[in-house]
């Protein structure tokens, strides 16, 4: 019971026993933050490479699964190691590094991208007083470090002299720029709504207004997992290595170790974007005082492996979308919203403090007011816009006897 | 303001003009070649595509084939009619069956020989099995061109399996068959082949249903082949295409229908058109045509007569132990024949030339999946990188068939 309730692994009470040690030792002040800030580092990081193996296995047998297969079922009890076999195959792989390239980005890039991936966590909160470095702009740290993803990508994929890689890396790029502005937007939503970027006061908010902000701010929520899905390149967006396409895109020469990076920190990205939707929109740590029974990083990471899983779900799932479509839904469709969203909550906000309403009537409107406003506007602008008016079904194909009779009207594929 | 449904029409046209109009001057740009295959997971075999491109943009395509040539039709000249028909099963292997029956019909039509009724309905049943099996590929390999990462294909192999089950109850084999003989076939069906082809055939329907639930309405299917690789109906006819691809073009022409051969003319089916010839009516024609399928086959298997399914050719050799075996070699009179039928993937004729000696004097094919390319560079100039694939995956070329 103690390994489930005790502190041991509150981050921050790590530091008290460290200081009494250090003090004997006569170090000065600050080493105790630095040793307790490398051991939470290191148990994040442990926690994010069995997590990732976990899910490789995960992901493998759910498709398989939704694909009348049996997925990897002979290495280790069902298939459990396959994922540390396949580690080991990377590992030991010769990491070729092809002469046409450019070496120094080569290397870089996948270095590059694997570090932001992980540093992304320090601010995600697991736990009560679990969060490595609590920033009060911890919302905004979560959106510039994962930023650093894209020239990360594209240095891969210019530094690879290959043509699959660089179209792969161009498509990278068009497709963050316009999908980090709507995640932006997505997060500013509940961000105003809260007052605070330290993620540790958004679970707190939640938790002492029992509302996860998914119920306020539903429309943000599911642009948050959208622009999600294409920072992580999971289907429908992941046209960046677009498999029927451009072979493996960005990393199309990458084998070994190198491959193995950036396989993991597709993993990690999406790991940290489930993270910070369970924190932002989810409620984080909190479930209705349930995280007074059981230790809130366990409500955390089930909370967070759900949302990833809707991601697997998708990935066996969905077809791929172009880009032009992409980044007309970006432009045209989600930004526009997104910043009628931002001046909906503000002007909800400020009627909530001029009238001074208790929450009791004040979320529930707002939560109202915000769900009606997501269907009027997804529904009402994609009318605008030409969806859901019908050219968007199926039809069939015509029956006919007559041979030679000649059916084609092209009304549709002129239109 | 009116906004375009983003078709990728506009990005199409208006990319390079808008670049010009706001700075001035042209952005120095040079096209860019980029080759499809023939190594790349989506050419369906060593089939190589090379494309000019502008960013995302299609400028030129140009079609590389021959990576598969395995010089069929000159090695079929060297050997006898019988010995022809495994290479027949090679070329789209993956509808061997029409493609046996393509070639025994035009030897037939030469040498003048009348199957055996029975015969006719295990022709037409087999044909029709195989149809299915290749139509299902061809969904499910379009659908993961489209992106969607392998399920669709898995799903359509679960009927497919179960087709190739009856195909090795049938022959022993499961992919090249060489089931099709000339007067016939090469041996009655198993007493238990009914039974479980009837269970199939009440399977099958429940699974169809299911595909066009999630495919035909699917918005991102819709969204990436609808208006996509327009083949109207003049170009489709000028360049000589068949099959889906022709009948997803509006124009109503089924060999079937049009030339009845095996026992089609005794069946009832319609022939299953498109009225925009895009990708997504090819693909459209190509699910009514599964049910199209199931009907005949439920129609032949109630049809289906007793008797002998093979017609003697030649001279019976009579082996030691006192078994007659067809003579592997005969020889047909002088003259010329065309056999042709309506395979998966369009019209697939054998053209055979006789010069009355044991072995063929000229042996050509007609592979729809060839001459279906053609268009290729028509449909793919102007659409983008992502569009010239599942255009590709559209034509639903077999690349066996494409280089012989």
């Amino acid at each position: 019971m103690f390994l489930l309730k005790g502190e041991w692994y509150d981050f921050r009470d790590l530091t008290n026993p460290i200081r009494s040690l250090l003090d004997d030792l006569g170090l000065p002040g600050d080493a105790d933050y630095v040793i307790w800030s490398l051991l939470g580092g290191a148990g994040i990081l442990l926690w994010l490479i069995l997590s990732v193996l976990a899910f490789i296995w995960i992901e493998r047998r759910v498709v398989a699964l939704m694909q009348n297969r049996k997925g990897p079922n002979r290495v280790g009890p069902a298939g459990l190691l396959q994922p540390v076999a396949d580690a080991l195959k990377l590992l030991l792989k010769e990491a070729i590094t092809p002469r046409a390239t450019d070496k120094y980005v080569f290397w870089l890039g996948p270095v590059l991208i694997f570090i932001p991936t992980v540093v992304v966590f320090a601010v995600i909160p697991f736990g009560e007083r679990m969060a490595l470095a609590d920033l009060n702009v911890g919302v905004l740290f979560l959106i510039a470090i994962a930023g650093i993803n894209t020239p990360a990508v594209f240095m891969a994929g210019w530094a690879s002299n290959n043509k699959y890689a660089l179209l792969g890396a161009m498509r990278v790029i068009a497709m963050l720029i316009s999908y980090e502005v709507v995640q932006v937007l997505a997060l500013l939503g509940p961000v105003i709504l809260v007052g605070s970027m330290r993620m540790q006061d958004v679970v707190g908010w939640q938790d002492e207004f029992n509302t996860p902000l998914l119920l306020l701010q539903p429309l943000c929520f599911a642009a948050y997992l959208i622009a999600g899905a294409v920072e992580i390149n999971r289907s429908p967006m992941d046209i960046s290595e677009a498999e029927s396409e451009l072979a493996a895109g960005y990393h199309t020469e990458y084998g070994g170790i190198k491959f193995g990076f950036f396989y993991q920190a597709e993993y990690l990205a999406g790991f940290a974007v489930a993270a910070t939707a369970v924190t932002v929109f989810l409620g984080g740590w909190t479930l209705w005082g349930l995280e007074d029974y059981i230790p809130g990083w366990i409500i955390f990471l089930s909370k967070l492996y759900i949302t990833f899983f809707v991601y697997i779900w998708s990935r066996g799932t969905l077809p791929r979308l172009r880009i032009d479509q992409l980044m007309a839904f970006a432009w045209k469709f989600m930004l526009p919203l997104m910043v009628l969203n931002v001046l909906a909550v503000g002007a909800e906000i400020m009627v909530w403090h001029e009238t001074e309403a208790s929450r009791n009537v004040a979320l529930p409107a707002i939560g109202a007011v915000n769900a009606a406003l997501a269907l009027v506007l997804v529904v009402g602008w994609g009318r605008f816009l030409g969806h859901g008016t019908g050219s968007q079904k199926g039809h069939r194909a015509t029956l006919t006897r007559e041979v030679g009779k000649i059916y084609y009207t092209g009304a549709e594929a002129s239109s | 303001m009116t906004l375009r449904r983003d078709s990728g029409q506009a990005l199409r046209q208006d990319s390079g003009q808008a670049l010009r109009r706001d700075s001035g001057q042209a952005i120095k740009s040079e096209p860019f070649v980029v080759n499809i295959g023939p190594q790349h997971p989506s050419t369906h075999g060593v089939f190589r595509l090379k494309l000019t491109l502008d960013g995302e943009r299609i400028l030129d395509a140009d079609m590389v084939m021959g990576y598969l040539h395995r010089s069929m039709e000159k090695l079929a000249e060297e050997r006898t009619y019988t010995q022809n028909i495994p290479f027949t099963d090679r070329t789209d292997y993956l509808a061997a069956m029409t493609g046996n029956l393509a070639y025994v019909m035009a030897v037939e039509k030469l040498m003048e020989i009348e199957v055996p009724e029975r015969a006719k309905f295990l022709r037409t049943i087999m044909s029709e099995l195989q149809r299915i099996a290749s139509h299902a590929m061809a969904i499910g390999i379009f659908a993961n061109d489209c992106g969607a990462w392998q399920t669709p294909v898995m799903h359509m192999f679960r009927d497919r399996e179960k087709i190739l089950d009856l195909f090795e109850m049938a022959c022993g084999a499961r992919l090249t068959l060489n089931y099709m003989r000339i007067g016939g076939v090469s041996r009655d069906i198993p007493p238990e082949w009914m039974p479980q082809a009837r269970k199939l055939l009440k399977e099958l329907p429940k699974r169809f249903a299911e595909y066009e639930d999630l495919l035909l309405s699917n918005e991102i299917i819709i969204a990436r082949s609808r208006g996509v690789g327009v083949l109207t109906a003049d170009e489709a006819i000028a360049h000589s295409v068949s099959g889906p691809m022709l009948r997803g073009s509006g124009v109503a022409w089924d060999i079937r229908k049009a030339d009845p051969y095996a026992a089609y003319d005794q069946l009832d089916f319609d022939i299953a058109v498109g009225t925009n010839g895009d990708v997504y009516d090819r693909f459209v024609v190509r699910l009514a045509e599964l049910r199209q399928s199931l009907h005949i086959l439920e129609q032949a298997l109630d049809m289906m007569p007793s008797g002998p399914v093979h017609e003697r050719v030649g001279t019976a050799t009579v082996q030691p132990w006192g078994q007659a075996v067809a003579p592997l070699a005969f020889r047909p009179p002088v003259g010329e024949a065309y056999g042709r039928i309506e395979s998966p993937r369009g019209e697939l004729g054998y053209y055979i030339v006789s010069d009355g000696g044991p072995s063929p004097f000229r042996f050509h094919i007609r592979s729809p999946s060839f001459i279906n390319l053609t268009p290729l560079k028509l449909l793919s100039v102007g659409a983008t990188v992502a569009d010239a694939i599942v255009i590709l995956g559209s034509v639903d070329i077999v690349v066996g068939e494409v280089d012989r």
